[in-house]
């Protein structure tokens, strides 16, 4: 198992026309993913590597089933056509776009929480469950199935850690990327809940940075969770009041510094690392201790016998 | 982008909310001018972007010409907080029966805007004790509506049904209607002044989301980079100034700032942050190391994990910029991704050191700035 998406995933791209939707959806074709359908207003009625094109929402929905859309769209735009998708019937949205006005955000996931849908980004990379799908932005040779989730804020960050647990050995259940946004809608606690309800995940990695407080809520419901968790968090260097590129990334008045976050998530009993390469080898140890445990993977085991017989 | 007082006072002003009688003056002499025409005594403020003025002398009362005069003056030659005084308010001096403190900003947790109020104005929000803060988040689909404007005058201690509760509820929707214009990250009122049946804001606070911006074109435009950010920020990078030894270049927010905390575990400061951000192109890149170099650094650390990034694009403008500056400053590179083969060919051709993994070029750029 995986969370948030899997093998039997179908996917919507919204901004399939453009050049970085046109890129990313070849590269997710060649990962694997089912993408059916793509809209773009005015371009109706084209294909995209293969895939059709749609003017709305609507209209690609009245053609296929989609579980997951994923916007492409520019900054300006993004809004309307989040919405529009939600509308439609959209269940879960990956917003990779970068800039889209805050006022927007807030908008946008006031709307989603009426309708109960489940918004990735924005600012995200998007997400990846190794072997099985991709959406996003990923570079598609860094990950490999297994039983570490991810959560990171950033993009690049992330994919130099994936990469290093990936030539460690270490493979992934799912990596997800919260985006870099102050408004985003998933926050670090929403994927770790996940996270620990799903039996292919045995550890986690939280990959964060400075600035908010989502680093510190996930560390109060980190003390609730029984699998491990590993931490790296970007910007004990960062002076205060400078944005650090991630508009999220800034520390105010004292608040969201590296001091507050990693003192909450020791005090947790999460293992937090210096280094970004020091991720790798504490999830090793963390994981040799895992299966040294006689009882790990019991329950897991005789589900699995039970479902055989 | 954070607004002057001035303009946040304006924009007050537009949307119904009585700011005190006073003019921006840019030097002594129209300061005088102003003050005359207030025809009583004055507050000269100093405008500049940092909070705290009170505190660190930017505002001084004044109440007569000579005074306004050499307030104005003294102002205008100081720096508060490390920023010039290029512009003073004078304003006239209010009769304030009671202080207190109106925002709304966006809380990120409720991904909403919420409301924070004290019966405490005029001193920081940080230094109130949790039990004296009315805090509200609004829900964007409802506005802040009269009955709740008015619960939150209460909540403040001001009878709903006096005149000053009422011009206080009536600030409270004001400040929200223009929170909502103007796509801001915060509105700010500290203090907003209780002056027998009016309120006026005696302060005015406002940051505008970047973001917004192509929206927002009416707003006057304040820039607080410096040039080497500007200049980045034209080439559609993301550049912080910093006071440190290595100039660094890397592509994502969260990869610059890990580059930039090995560095300093490394012992050696960071003289930059500057992400070049994913899929950069040739020119790009070379006009961003070209920024980098320009603050003459002891040593350049390159650090490219390449997802969309071409590694033979990002290795030729280093080199075209290596060979066009003639320059002796280290650079030492760290190139992963597409086309990292070649790119790598190219780079050691050219004479610079290319490592794959970041904390070895990390600790390589640390040893040549030594």
């Amino acid at each position: 198992m995986s969370i948030l998406i899997d093998e039997a995933t179908s996917v919507l791209v919204q901004g399939i026309t453009g050049y970085q939707g046109q890129f990313h959806a070849k590269q997710m074709l060649a990962y694997g993913t089912q993408i059916l359908a793509g809209v773009t207003p005015g371009k109706g009625g084209q294909r995209v590597e293969g895939i059709p094109v749609f003017d709305t929402v609507r209209a690609a929905m009245e053609a296929y089933p989609i579980d997951v859309s994923v916007l492409f769209t520019p900054a300006a735009f993004t809004m309307d056509a989040a919405i529009e998708a939600l509308e439609a019937g959209v269940k879960t949205l990956v917003i990779i776009t970068e800039h889209v006005p805050l006022h927007d955000a807030m908008e946008l996931m006031a709307y989603a929480k009426r309708v109960g849908a489940t918004i990735v980004g924005p600012n995200t990379f998007g997400l990846v469950s190794p072997g099985k799908c991709k959406i996003g932005i990923a570079p598609n040779a860094i990950f490999s199935p297994g039983e570490v989730g991810v959560v990171a804020r950033s993009g690049t960050l992330s994919y130099e850690i994936v990469g290093s647990l990936t030539n460690n050995g270490i493979g992934q259940s799912t990596v997800v990327g919260i985006g870099g946004d102050r408004v985003i809608g998933q926050s670090f606690v929403d994927v770790l809940r996940r996270f620990e309800k799903d039996p292919a995940t045995s550890a986690v990695v939280l990959v964060g940075e400075i600035g908010g407080s989502d680093e510190e809520d996930a560390a109060l419901y980190i003390r609730e969770m029984t699998k491990p968790v590993v931490a790296y968090i970007a910007g004990k260097s960062a002076p205060p009041g400078k944005r650090m590129g991630h508009a999220g990334a800034i520390i105010e008045k004292g608040k969201g510094t590296y001091s507050n976050k990693t003192a909450a998530l020791r005090e947790a009993g999460v293992k937090v690392v210096t280094l970004p390469f020091e991720v790798a080898t504490t999830v090793k140890a963390e994981l040799s201790m895992l299966h040294l445990d006689p009882f790990y993977g019991l329950t897991w085991s005789m589900k699995q016998v039970d479902s055989i017989e | 982008m954070k607004l002057f007082e001035y303009m946040g006072k304006r924009l007050l002003a537009d949307f119904g909310i009585s700011i005190p009688q006073g003019t921006v003056c840019s030097s002594p002499y129209e300061a005088v001018q102003a003050f005359l025409r207030l025809k009583g005594p004055a507050v000269i403020k100093a405008q500049v972007l940092s909070g705290k003025r009170g505190k660190h002398g930017g505002v001084r009362m004044v109440d007569n010409e000579q005074d306004a005069f050499a307030a104005a003056q003294d102002l205008l030659q100081a720096k508060v907080q490390g920023y010039p005084v290029e512009k003073v308010l004078v304003e006239e001096k209010l009769a304030i029966d009671q202080e207190v403190y109106v925002s709304i900003t966006v809380n990120r947790q409720s991904k909403c805007p919420v409301l924070i109020a004290s019966a405490q104005g005029g001193m920081d929000i940080e230094a109130v004790p949790m039990d004296q803060i009315v805090r509200q988040n609004l829900d964007v689909a409802l506005g802040l509506p009269v009955f709740l404007a008015r619960d939150i005058t209460r909540r403040l201690g001001v009878d709903p049904s006096s005149k000053p509760g009422k011009a206080l509820a009536e600030l409270v929707q004001s400040v929200y209607r223009l929170f909502m214009a103007v796509d801001a990250e915060l509105v700010e009122i500290n203090p907003a002044a209780i002056c027998q049946d009016s309120v006026y804001a005696a302060d005015a606070k406002i940051t505008i989301d970047d973001a917004s911006m192509y929206r927002n074109t009416y707003l006057p435009v304040v820039d607080e980079k410096t040039e080497a950010e500007r200049k980045a920020n034209q080439l559609g990078l993301a550049y912080v100034d910093l006071d440190g030894d290595i100039g660094v270049m890397a592509n994502g927010a969260g990869i610059t700032m890990a580059t930039l905390d090995t560095i300093t575990y490394l012992g050696k400061r960071p003289a930059n942050f500057l992400d070049a951000g994913g899929g950069a192109g040739q020119s790009v890149t070379s006009q961003g190391l070209e920024l980098v170099l320009a603050k003459k650094p002891q040593a350049v650390l390159v650090n490219i994990f390449g997802g969309i990034t071409r590694c033979d694009d990002v290795a030729r403008a280093i080199t075209k910029v290596k060979k066009e500056q003639n320059s002796s400053i280290p650079i030492v590179v760290r190139l992963t991704g597409v086309n990292q083969d070649s790119g790598r060919a190219i780079l050691a051709e050219a004479g610079v050191e290319v490592f794959d993994e970041m904390q070895l070029a990390a600790q390589r750029a640390v040893e040549l700035a030594n």
